[in-house]
């Protein structure tokens, strides 16, 4: 039996010390009307070696193009410690460090990346991971309505410039606690959110402003104007950024004069692979003022009865298994094996492999955007600066095109952003990290040539 | 010694730094980072050891025994893990055409199908990323199913006293007042209570059963009436699945919409906190409104559908499509099983819990409901010890830490006092059972003997039992860099 130690001679010791006859006699107090037939819809268990040739099959029918999209989901050189350590028997089968004596591992290693975390967003404190990036936006929305002490409007400004799939996966999230996304436009000259469009909100009352660095197009917002806006206006500032950008550009916690209220965003950068869109991790930082509206575990440093020390879950009165209805959040499995992949991840980068690889990304964006606007019916869209995706308009169907590079030249060639901003036209956000070779943006950029040229 | 004091300035893991590049920048000077931040400088291999060594100051179920009830702390089988981590399925790109991805495609259009025929719904959508995720799409289904017929008085979400606290704050998350429903003396839901409780402004009932306390809830029929009746619907909480998996469908007892949780029933791994997947089941009146993406098949293609295809879905919960690296090891686990396999779980697991029942009330432990039948879980309480002893719950476990035991589940669920909710799964050979209970009783007596000694437990582990009042009062969650030892 898969999985399961049994011998004849254990179950028949078993089922005697029980005092029954046969193990379906332990289902007795369940009622036989209730009792379900076969499963046979399900397929034969195989064993490991069908089932490794059933996959190797499976993932053979995948490939791997030559990726140049990335629109929140980026790929990165991962170090080969960081998942032979991650998936270690120790941290893979361990489960929430609920007791801290026999989980010191895991908590030191929690305890580790809030510090790193902290630290590259520039914040007081961080929670020891959300979901992803797309829901701990979510949760920064409602955590802000929370603590906003200023103001009880329920209203939160949502720049157009910000990933559209995130703000869906909000207003999923806060619409029944009667929270509102409100629209900020963006310039269309320069792809960054419009600081006159903001003016005429100015004077109403709203709980938080979210401000994205980059923002969806890839371009690097006005962060500091904006951060101050929201705090002359008396709201809340909520950022979102990727944390890779974070080793390059000004982290959230030095915006204006003093800094963002909260952070978050996608952590997948940081040494966890694309697959498939997951698992990934969502990360959150804040000022310590309102820590204790913070969604999420919390890992602290304190000493044991001898006084060495030793890390322990902590605010646990924020939590649902404690405060039930009144939690912050509903959370309770969190991402725990990605941040483990993180945190060896930025220990192995250290400061300034992540800023080599923030900047390698940077330069070679500007290198395919450079080399594919030579291409004629390719442009460029916006003028701002761009950390590493930029968006560019072609004279042909977006939609198609992407189609048949993939199809026919194993190439995703960006993300089309016809559906969520039709008024771009064709345009397509691209992206390269430090994992494309000038070999590789020639490549793109000849088969481009080729297609517009027909 | 924590990774940030190993670290020395200007040293690197040089094989992972990336080469330089000359292209230009055109970043503005006022966007830039001037704060160098505060990440480790060191070598490959100090990393490698610093992580492999606080690895080892860890439980897990690869090296001991787990029986944290509730959480269903099985054998992760590696094979799920090696092939899950085949570089085409680690490198696929969310986004890809689905041209790109076929093969995993296919694996989660089965995946669905196995989970809609081992609970016995409808339809499953696979994306929300964990059990509390679950929860609140479920309970936004229900709440959508209400709002979509004008029937907007239902304001009340029914929650036993038992219930994991992910469901009352699942409900609120959804805009939903919670109402307690206490637990009759047997263990199972106090019907005349229910009754009391029901009416118009009822929207569902969120059950787990076998329900937390380790007992199957025998009125669940009843229940299901007095809800439906009163045009409420019921939410399954799919945490105790391993019990019946096989055996009794959710569906088949009457409930609307449930949610499982596959780091537990299925077997992915969980990762020291998560990740974990939240599956959705529905019946047939939920299915519109069902979270997406899900996974469809549109001429001989496998695709994700969306928004457009399904315009009353309540929506997303993440950015793509969920924790789909634990999906897969879902499904392989799931084949590796079979139909013949499934059942299995819920045999070996029932039999396992009972037989550990019976033998730790055999050398002088108290179950909290001895007259019933455990499911795969059941409660001790040490009530009786606390009283005479002055040792807890809580001594108990921090003692079978020093045994090499991982402590079960402690003071949960709350109505039972001092308890321990312990849950050996199917995965355990009866050696190891004989172990924790040989150790079991051996502390009981040691208890007797000396509760000062078990107060004082943990002795053996990396550290001693913590102050985790000191850890609130002084709050200290950020390294500093100020702190460094010259």
């Amino acid at each position: 039996m898969p999985f399961i130690p049994h011998s004849e001679h254990d179950i028949s010791k078993m089922l005697s010390t029980i005092g029954v006859t046969s193990i379906d006699d332990l289902f007795d107090e369940i009622p036989d009307n209730l009792r379900c037939g076969n499963l046979d819809k399900i397929p034969q268990g195989l064993n490991e070696m069908e089932v490794t040739r059933l996959m190797r099959e499976r993932a053979a029918q995948d490939g791997l193009p030559l990726c140049f999209l990335g629109a929140g989901a980026y790929e990165h050189h991962i170090p080969a410690a960081v998942w032979e350590i991650t998936t270690r028997g120790e941290f893979y089968s361990a489960y929430t460090p609920y007791q801290a004596e026999a989980s010191q591992g895991t908590l030191q290693l929690l305890y580790e990346y809030q510090s790193m975390m902290a630290s590259l967003m520039a914040m007081d404190v961080s929670n020891a991971s959300l979901y992803d990036g797309a829901s701990a936006l979510a949760e920064a929305v409602l955590m802000s309505v929370r603590a906003n002490k200023k103001s009880k409007s329920r209203k939160i400004l949502m720049p157009r410039s910000i990933n559209p799939v995130y703000r869906s996966v909000t207003e999923a999230i806060v619409k029944n606690q009667a929270i509102e996304l409100i629209d900020v436009s963006y310039d269309s000259a320069t792809g960054q959110t419009d600081l006159t469009a903001l003016q005429q909100f100015a004077g109403e009352d709203f709980a938080a402003l979210v401000i994205p660095q980059p923002n969806f197009f890839g371009v690097i917002e006005n962060v500091d104007a904006l951060t101050a806006w929201a705090t002359e206006s008396k709201m809340l500032s909520v950022a979102v950024v990727n944390p890779m950008a974070m080793a390059l550009l000004k982290p959230p916690g030095e915006w204006a004069d003093e800094g963002v209220d909260i952070v978050c965003g996608e952590g997948q950068p940081l040494g966890v692979p694309l697959a498939s869109g997951g698992p990934y991790f969502g990360f959150m930082c804040c000022k310590q003022q309102h820590v204790r509206q913070m969604p999420g575990r919390i890992i602290g440093r304190t000493t044991d009865l001898d006084g060495k020390e030793g890390f322990t879950l902590t605010l646990q009165a924020r939590e649902q298994h404690i405060r039930r209805s009144k939690a912050t959040s509903n959370i309770c499995t969190n991402q725990g094996l990605l941040v483990t992949a993180a945190t060896i991840y930025m220990s192995l980068l250290g400061p300034e492999g992540l800023k080599k690889v923030a900047l390698n990304s940077h330069k070679n964006t500007q290198l395919l955007l450079n080399r594919l606007t030579e291409i004629k019916g390719v442009s460029a869209v916006f003028k701002a600066s761009t950390f590493h995706e930029c968006v560019v308009q072609v004279e042909t169907d977006a939609k198609l095109l992407i189609e048949q590079l993939a199809k026919e030249h194993h190439i995703l060639g960006g993300f089309d952003l016809s559906v969520d901003y039709a008024e771009l036209g064709n345009a397509l956000l691209i992206c390269a990290t430090e994992t494309r070779t000038r070999e590789d943006i020639e490549r793109f950029a000849t088969t481009l040539e080729k297609i517009l040229d027909n | 010694m924590l990774i940030f004091e190993q670290s020395h300035t200007g040293r690197a893991s040089n094989a992972q730094l990336p080469a330089d590049n000359d292209a230009l920048s055109s970043l503005p000077a006022d966007a830039l980072r001037t704060t160098k931040p505060n990440l480790p400088e060191a070598s490959e291999m100090q990393v490698v050891r610093h992580f492999t060594r606080l690895s080892q100051k860890n439980f897990s179920i690869d090296t001991h025994f787990y029986p944290l009830g509730s959480c269903t702390m099985k054998y992760n089988p590696r094979a799920c893990n090696t092939l899950a981590s085949l570089p085409e399925f680690t490198g696929r790109h969310p986004l890809g055409p689905s041209l790109h991805g076929q093969g995993f495609l296919k694996c989660m259009y089965e995946l669905q199908g196995m989970l809609k025929e081992v609970t016995g719904m409808q339809a499953v959508s696979l994306c929300p990323a964990a059990g509390a995720q679950g929860e609140f799409a479920g309970v936004a289904m229900i709440k959508a199913y209400h709002d979509n017929r004008n029937d907007t008085q239902r304001c009340e979400i029914l929650v036993p006293d038992a219930a994991h606290g992910t469901n009352p704050a699942s409900a609120v998350m959804c805009g939903y007042k919670v109402r307690e429903i206490p637990t009759g003396k047997n263990g199972d839901v106090d019907i005349d209570a229910l009754k009391a409780a029901v009416g118009p402004q009822t929207a569902g009932i969120m059950l787990t059963n076998p329900s937390t306390l380790g007992v199957f809830d025998r009125k669940i029929k009843e229940i299901a009436g007095i809800v439906h009746e009163a045009g409420g619907l019921l939410y399954y909480d799919g945490a105790n699945l391993n019990a019946i998996l096989g055996k009794v469908r959710p569906g088949d007892m009457g409930f609307d919409v449930i949610h499982m949780n596959l780091h537990k029933t299925f077997s992915t791994p969980h990762g020291g906190g998560g990740p974990g997947a939240g599956p959705v089941g529905v019946s047939k009146r939920l299915k519109p409104y069902m979270p997406v993406p899900i996974v469809g098949k549109k001429d001989q293609q496998y695709v994700l559908l969306d928004e457009n295809d399904c315009p009353q879905s309540i929506g997303r919960m993440s950015a793509f499509a969920g924790n789909a690296g634990v999906l897969l090891r879902a499904y392989i686990y799931a084949r590796m099983l079979g139909r013949e396999g499934m059942p299995r779980v819920a045999d070996f697991a029932t039999l396992n819990a009972n037989y550990l029942l019976k033998r730790l009330m055999a050398v002088g432990y108290d179950a909290a409901y001895p007259e019933r039948r455990a499911t795969h879980e059941f409660i001790l309480t040490l009530k009786k010890q606390a009283k005479e002893l002055g040792v807890t719950a809580m001594d108990v476990a921090k003692r079978l830490l020093d045994y090499d035991f991982h402590a079960p589940t402690t003071y949960f669920p709350l109505l039972i006092p001092e308890c321990l909710l312990i849950e050996p799964t199917e995965t355990e050979a009866k050696e190891t059972l004989d172990g924790f209970i040989d150790t079991m009783a051996k502390i009981l007596v040691e208890a007797e003997g000396d509760a000062q000694l078990l107060k004082q437990a943990p002795y053996t582990l990396p550290v001693r039992r913590l102050d985790d009042v000191k850890a609130v009062k002084q709050l200290d969650v950020v390294w500093k860099k100020t702190e460094v030892k010259q």
